[in-house]
């Protein structure tokens, strides 16, 4: 037991170490309001906003389509299915959260990324769109695992009195499950964007490796995960102002997720309106 | 349309919508599967597994890779079972329901939630350079053991919290200390639950990478670690390094090396499966 808090205590202390001796050589001003991100060339810019873009790039553009898609599968899972069709359903869509980040990269880049390319052809080899859609996929079984339940937990007088005044499904989902279960679905995008902050084998493999201000789908971007992975294969010598950098986007990193992660988990435990 | 047709319609349409969308999700894992047999079956044979990686995409394979993904499974299992198990049944049986107790709780699931990444800087900072061990088997394993722990302690947690009270109520009526009912009762009525959760812990660090290039893991290994204090190699570093080179057979060969790591990942996932069904007798 005391294993656990001691990580959560050491993880602080050595993201603040290492953190803190970065930001005596870089003003934490300059890290977090800087535009201009090229550590490995000299002059060096530690501005960390075109990393901070990178990620918002990947989390709006894969949470814009998983949302909606987790959504029906939802729906379609708790309200349209049969028990037997839940039963195939349900562990394929666990197979898919299953499969390692790795894999989804390997996709990304070998069978998105082409079909990208044949649409729009000016697209880059690694481009924003190519990562969103892997991570996409891979937050998606779990939007539609957290709205499901949250779909069952509905009352079912809600739904068995509004079927009896005459309404059909659609009216049921759209005016009753989904505004009867608003908190839970809200906490089921927070932790997605948590996951899709964290996510970094995938897009260090589809996204690309170029810091760029602004949400560019069809460039390649540069997000804040790729960027310590970068570091880490580039062998940099321990004390390098490289090396700190790694760690103090990983602290930034860090507390963006916690922050999430404790939001989306008072969310979930909370008691709703309906909730016994 | 009236407006009984067009609430039909909407009806109908949303309930396609929903179909639709269902399936494509699985399509995509059948699409996923198909394009990384399509490219890898042919490179996946007897040569990938036993041969080390090379220059030449015909004569290379994963067998440091593979080696080295053994090893450190069985480095991070030593480390995180005991302990988690332990912590399981610590929150589970004995602490008592405080603040506390719910922190800590909090704080155990704010962990299997920190991207895996912050794992790999953490064993980087504490295990390979304050603790020396260098870019060693040791260290890998032991930042993916901190890794699972989390997700090691939920799950035997669930276990233990299924055990019916009845159970523990008939051992202490029989005169049972508390520590002979948790070892002697409990604990062997929820280890299907804690084998299960350990399996699916463990498959999952199978298939994670970026802890492990983060703490500066090798991407070019010819050689088996003789040693917890060994550098190393991983699969996933080997498909990961394959992967992002741009002539096409490596790219096929790292989807040699997905199948491999899948075929494991499946295994282990079919084992979990068995244990639940076929001993699970509380859930």
């Amino acid at each position: 037991m005391a294993v656990t808090l001691l990580t959560t205590v050491t993880v602080i202390a050595m993201l603040a170490k290492e953190s803190f001796v970065f930001f005596s050589e870089v003003s934490i001003v300059d890290f977090l309001m800087g535009t201009e991100w090229h550590p490995l060339l000299v002059p060096q810019s530690f501005g960390v906003l075109p990393l901070v873009f990178g990620t918002m790039t990947i989390v709006i553009g894969s949470v814009l389509i998983a949302l909606p898609c987790g959504l029906m599968v939802a729906v379609y899972l708790s309200e349209y299915t049969s028990a037997k069709g839940r039963k195939f359903l349900k562990p394929s869509l666990e197979i898919l959260a299953g499969i390692p980040t790795i894999v989804y990269g390997y996709f990304a880049l070998t069978f998105i990324t082409p079909i990208i390319k044949s649409i729009y052809p000016d697209a880059e080899v690694f481009n924003g769109l190519s990562g969103s859609i892997v991570v996409a996929v891979m937050i998606l079984p779990m939007i539609s695992s957290l709205c499901d339940d949250a779909f069952r937990s509905v009352p079912s007088h809600l739904k068995q009195g509004a079927f009896a005044v005459g309404a059909n499904t659609f009216e049921v989902v759209s005016q009753i499950l989904i505004p009867a279960s608003k908190t839970r679905i809200g906490a089921a995008v927070i932790l997605a964007v948590s996951r899709a902050i964290g996510e970094t084998m995938a897009v260090t493999l589809a996204a690309g490796a170029t810091p760029k201000m602004g949400l560019q789908f069809l460039e390649s971007i540069q997000t804040m995960t790729a960027y310590i992975v970068q570091v880490s294969l580039g062998d940099t010598p321990q004390g390098g102002i490289e090396y700190q950098s790694s760690f103090a986007v990983g602290a930034l990193l860090f507390l963006m997720t916690l922050v999430m992660n404790l939001i989306g988990h008072q969310l979930v435990f909370k008691k709703g309106k309906y909730d016994s | 349309m009236t407006l009984k047709q067009k609430r039909i319609f909407l009806d109908k349409i949303f309930s396609y919508f929903c179909r639709i969308t269902t399936y494509a999700s699985i399509l995509i894992l059948f699409l996923l599967l198909f394009h990384i047999v399509k490219a890898g079956a042919s490179w996946l044979d007897w040569q990938l597994i036993t041969s080390f990686p090379s220059r030449h995409a015909s004569k290379a394979g994963i067998k440091s890779g593979l080696f080295g993904s053994l090893y450190l499974v069985a480095v991070t299992i030593i480390f995180s079972v005991p302990i988690g198990i332990g912590t399981a049944i610590y929150l589970q049986e004995y602490a008592k329901k405080n603040k506390i107790t719910q922190l800590i709780k909090l704080n155990i699931s704010n962990l299997a939630g920190m991207p895996s990444i912050i794992y790999g800087l953490i064993g980087l900072a504490i295990f390979v350079r304050f603790l020396g061990f260098d870019r060693s088997l040791l260290a890998g394993g032991l930042t993916l053991a901190l890794l699972i722990l989390p997700v090691i302690i939920i799950a035997s947690q669930e276990a233990l919290a299924a055990v019916p009270r009845s159970l523990r109520d008939a051992a202490y009526a029989l005169g049972a200390r508390q520590w002979q009912v948790v070892i002697f009762q409990v604990l062997p009525a929820a280890l299907p639950g804690i084998m299960t959760g350990i399996i699916l812990a463990v498959s999952r660090s199978i298939g994670e990478t970026a802890p492990l290039i983060i703490i500066g893991a090798l991407s070019y290994a010819a050689f088996i670690p003789n040693g917890v204090m060994d550098s190393f190699t991983a699969l996933p570093i080997q498909i990961y390094n394959w992967a992002s080179r741009p002539q096409q057979e490596f790219q096929e060969l790292a989807a040699g090396g997905i199948l491999v790591l899948l075929i494991l990942l499946f295994v282990l996932n079919g084992i979990a499966v068995f244990i639940r069904q076929r001993y699970q007798r509380f859930s």
